[in-house]
């Protein structure tokens, strides 16, 4: 006989057991030991069917291939730049993938980027030794100029951006802000004015704190509105 | 070393703004002290707020001899941990350049201001003295730790009682009325300068931005007791003395949470 011990959504941490039997299944984040399905991480749990599945709430950012992050020149040699992306190993953007530009031998790469220049890049290749290439060549991937960098666990990024991009969506339309969230974790933000830029970080942080909890949308949408007075903004460019 | 946040910082202070909203001479809020908050394994105990900011001192007291050059001395010893509960950028290990200047920068406002009365700290001349060791742990660091620490182990001083001595050794267990001797009370406030704008109570993102930064220890007179320079860039004269007068007027706001 098979019991779950837990609920959906449920928060569980590291050892818990969510389930005795053999009728279900762990997934990522818990291990069956003897008859018990214990979890090995803190998160929140989710259920489909048989599968017991733990979405972390904290974790380290691991590239994978398609994200779309954001970095900054750590350094650079005569035919590439390391980005750092927050992953242990530095990404490199090698000088094709960095401009269409024609590049004259031994030009000064600084024209193009500088040690701490901020960026939006795309990871274009992960190998099998954790090498990471980014690429800047693809529409929306640019160099970034003013506004200010907040940093958030990855874990915390699906729920910032939201199902289609509507909790970030929000966000921007109640403050003006133009708002790049890189999948690990760095988010770059820019605002009309000090207020509105204060606005969307604080509904930020919010999200970061409360990414476990439900109906964090309406919870937002309320926090900009007694926040920004209702007001709405024309829809700003996608940054 | 981050330069996209430095610029927004520039920009925001040319504008007579910052990052949350402050003002440039303006200290976070709530500005709070709770004392004796570990009255079992101290002497004496504080927890300082400053904004966000949480600084944890405590006071242990243990009999000792005195240095050979000055037998009839009590002696004082100020230690700051950096531990990685407080912040992502502090690494677990041995003493980095950082705790050991909030270290010896809040010693030198403790010792210099001449705090507290180290000849009454001496029970037989040459012989045995009273050790006070101040110990500081900065529980979350969301900037400014240098007046936080300053101000907590200002706290846990005042907070601090003579623990009973029975045939030559401490009863840590019991402790009298008798708090330490005590002549002046130092607070510290860290002016910092970033491109041409002074400002109090940096953020973490400012302090990480600013070019020089003056830690000004002031006693209850309004003199200055003690001051440790930081960063880069050098400053003139005409700063040191406005760093200095901002620093006299923000002190009184200090003053009014002990």
């Amino acid at each position: 006989m098979s019991k779950l011990l837990i609920e959906d959504k449920e928060v569980v941490i590291p050892g818990q057991i969510l389930a005795e039997g053999m009728d279900y299944l762990p997934s990522n984040g818990a291990i069956r030991e003897g008859d018990n399905i214990i979890s090995t991480s803190m998160g929140v749990v989710s259920l489909s069917g048989r599968l017991i599945k733990i979405i972390p709430l904290t974790k380290r950012y691991v590239p994978q291939i398609g994200d779309v992050v954001v970095g900054f020149v750590k350094d650079l040699t005569y035919s590439s730049w390391f980005i750092d992306i927050g992953y242990s190993n530095d990404a490199v953007l090698s000088m094709k993938d960095a401009t269409s530009d024609f590049i004259e031998r031994g030009a000064d790469l600084t024209q193009y980027f500088s040690h701490g220049d901020y960026m939006v890049a795309k990871i274009a290749n992960v190998t099998k030794t954790k090498a990471v290439d980014i690429t800047m060549r693809e529409p929306g991937l640019k160099k970034l100029y003013g506004g200010k960098i907040i940093e958030v666990n990855p874990a915390r990024v699906p729920r910032i951006i939201g199902k289609q991009g509507s909790m970030i969506k929000i966000i921007k339309d109640s403050t003006g802000c133009m708002i790049t969230v890189g999948q690990n974790g760095i988010i770059w933000l820019k605002g009309p004015d000090l207020k509105n830029e204060l606005i969307a970080t604080e509904a930020i942080m919010r999200i970061n704190e409360c990414s476990y909890t439900q109906g964090l949308t309406e919870q937002t949408e309320a926090f900009l509105k007694e926040r920004t007075g209702g007001k709405q903004h024309g829809v700003h460019q996608e940054a | 070393m981050n330069k996209i946040m430095k610029d927004y910082i520039l920009g925001l202070l040319s504008k007579g703004e910052r990052m949350d909203g402050r003002k440039l001479d303006e200290f976070r809020k709530p500005i709070k002290i709770e004392y004796g908050i570990s009255t079992k394994s101290s002497e004496g105990s504080a927890i300082v707020h400053i904004g966000e900011t949480m600084v944890i001192a405590g006071v242990k007291m243990a009999i000792g001899k005195p240095y050979e050059d000055t037998p009839d001395e009590g002696s004082l010893t100020v230690n700051v941990e950096l531990s990685p509960m407080a912040s992502e950028s502090f690494e677990p290990g041995p003493p980095n350049d950082y705790s050991i200047e909030l270290a010896r920068v809040t010693d030198r406002v403790v010792r210099e201001s001449g705090m507290i009365d180290v000849n009454k700290l001496c029970i037989k001349e040459g012989e045995k003295i009273w050790m006070v060791n101040v110990d500081i742990y900065p529980m979350n660091d969301a900037g400014n730790l240098f007046d936080a620490c300053a101000l907590a182990a200002l706290a846990a001083i005042k907070d601090a009682k003579m623990p009973k001595i029975e045939n030559d050794k401490v009863n840590y267990h019991e402790k009298t009325s008798k708090g330490l001797p005590l002549k002046k009370t130092p607070i510290s406030v860290t002016v910092i300068k970033i491109g041409k704008h002074l400002l109090v109570d940096p953020l973490v993102e400012e302090f990480n931005a600013l070019d020089a930064r003056l830690t000004i220890g002031i006693d209850e007179a309004n003199n200055p007791c003690a001051i440790q320079k930081g960063g880069d860039a050098p400053l003139s004269a005409s700063d040191i003395d406005k760093m200095i007068t901002l620093a006299k007027e923000k002190v009184k706001e200090l003053r009014k949470v002990l």
